[in-house]
């Protein structure tokens, strides 16, 4: 859960990037972390085997600006895709404000991302969330690949609840900022509402 | 929800910067953190400048975590002390409350004994203001008086932001 605190008049949200191994959760963090300015990123984390596969998580810490005199910051994380290491999995989601599930379009990969959405959900329910009431916006990846299924499909098969979701390039950084502005967001109105 | 919202107002987190003031000297430390479980650095005193704090604190939830994970595979409830030694500094860290984090980073010119006893002083007062937190927290919810900043504001604030 975001962390507020008057003294230093910060608010710290967390936002989580889910999704299938090599769909691009961590080059999602790259480009944000490429594209920002010096002084709104922190150092960018990533604990990765030797053939940079995330073995726990990435961080991108992000300073968004102020709202009402409140400096806005988001821990951005990802977690490890790889099917066997889902008890880290769990860990990173432990006081999550938000989630960005990153799904491949792949042809080949619908079956992991329908698999990772719904590990997902488990997951969440036994971190007490449940992934139709939180922050959650869906990001429909490698859209430039020839062999992608098209969006409608992923639609129907990843997003029947409906919430935002985003067509993207991530190693061009097509759709990355759209993605992370609309979870950011979805947040920040949570965050309104739940008072 | 596993771990409520925490909300820091002026009055504990003064508290609080006293008590890790005084496990500074008292422990001969050189810095001293406050992390929440989730990862967000709380508060910090001593040569704080010399480390990424953010990144700090990210990394011992993330440790914290792992090793609650490893606990619980082997029975325990928690590992609630962490120890870890370097050539030079070593990093002392421990579960306060049951859901903060202290860590106390020293070097040769104090020792493990004693930073174990006076964690373990310093750890009986921030539970006590982290408890009186977190009822204020939950006092202030029910009675729905809150001074919250974010209730007034607007999708053109919150729009701002992005432009």
């Amino acid at each position: 859960m975001s962390f507020i605190n008057y003294a230093s008049r910060e608010i710290n949200c967390k936002i989580v990037y889910y999704g299938p191994g090599l769909c691009g959760k961590t080059t999602n963090l790259q480009y944000v972390y490429q594209k920002t300015a010096a002084d709104a990123k922190g150092k960018m984390i990533s604990l990765a085997t030797e053939t940079e596969r995330t073995l726990f998580f990435d961080f991108l810490p992000l300073a968004l600006g102020e709202i009402r005199g409140f400096k806005t910051r988001f821990h951005l994380y990802t977690v490890p895709g790889q099917v066997f290491y889902d008890a880290s999995r769990k860990l990173i989601l432990k006081g999550v404000d938000g989630v960005v599930f990153v799904a491949d379009s792949q042809e080949e990969r619908m079956d992991a991302n329908i698999e990772s959405v719904e590990n997902l959900r488990i997951n969440l329910i036994e971190q007490g969330y449940d992934l139709d009431k939180i922050p959650y916006v869906i990001q429909y990846n490698k859209r430039d690949l020839p062999n992608v299924v098209s969006v409608d499909e992923l639609r129907r098969e990843l997003n029947p609840t409906n919430v935002p979701d985003f067509e993207a390039c991530a190693t061009t950084g097509e759709g990355v900022f759209e993605t992370l502005k609309a979870i950011a967001k979805l947040i920040l109105f949570d965050l309104k509402k739940g008072k | 929800m596993s771990n409520p919202q925490l909300i820091m107002y002026d009055e504990e987190f003064k508290q609080i910067n006293v008590a890790l003031e005084k496990l500074l000297r008292e422990a001969n430390a050189k810095v001293i953190f406050l992390v929440d479980k989730n990862g967000q650095l709380i508060t910090g005193c001593g040569e704080t400048e010399r480390f990424d704090t953010t990144s700090l604190a990210s990394l011992t939830a993330g440790n914290i975590a792992a090793t609650g994970g490893l606990a619980k595979l082997i029975g325990e409830k928690e590992f609630s002390i962490l120890f870890h030694e370097g050539e030079k500094d070593n990093l002392h860290i421990s579960i306060v409350a049951g859901r903060v984090i202290l860590v106390v980073l020293f070097d040769t010119r104090s020792s493990l004994g004693l930073v174990r006893l006076r964690v373990k002083k310093a750890s009986e007062e921030l539970t006590a203001i982290f408890n009186r937190l977190l009822q204020k927290n939950e006092e202030k919810e029910k009675s729905g008086d809150s001074e919250f900043p974010f209730a007034e504001i607007t999708d053109d604030d919150i729009d701002n932001l992005f432009s």
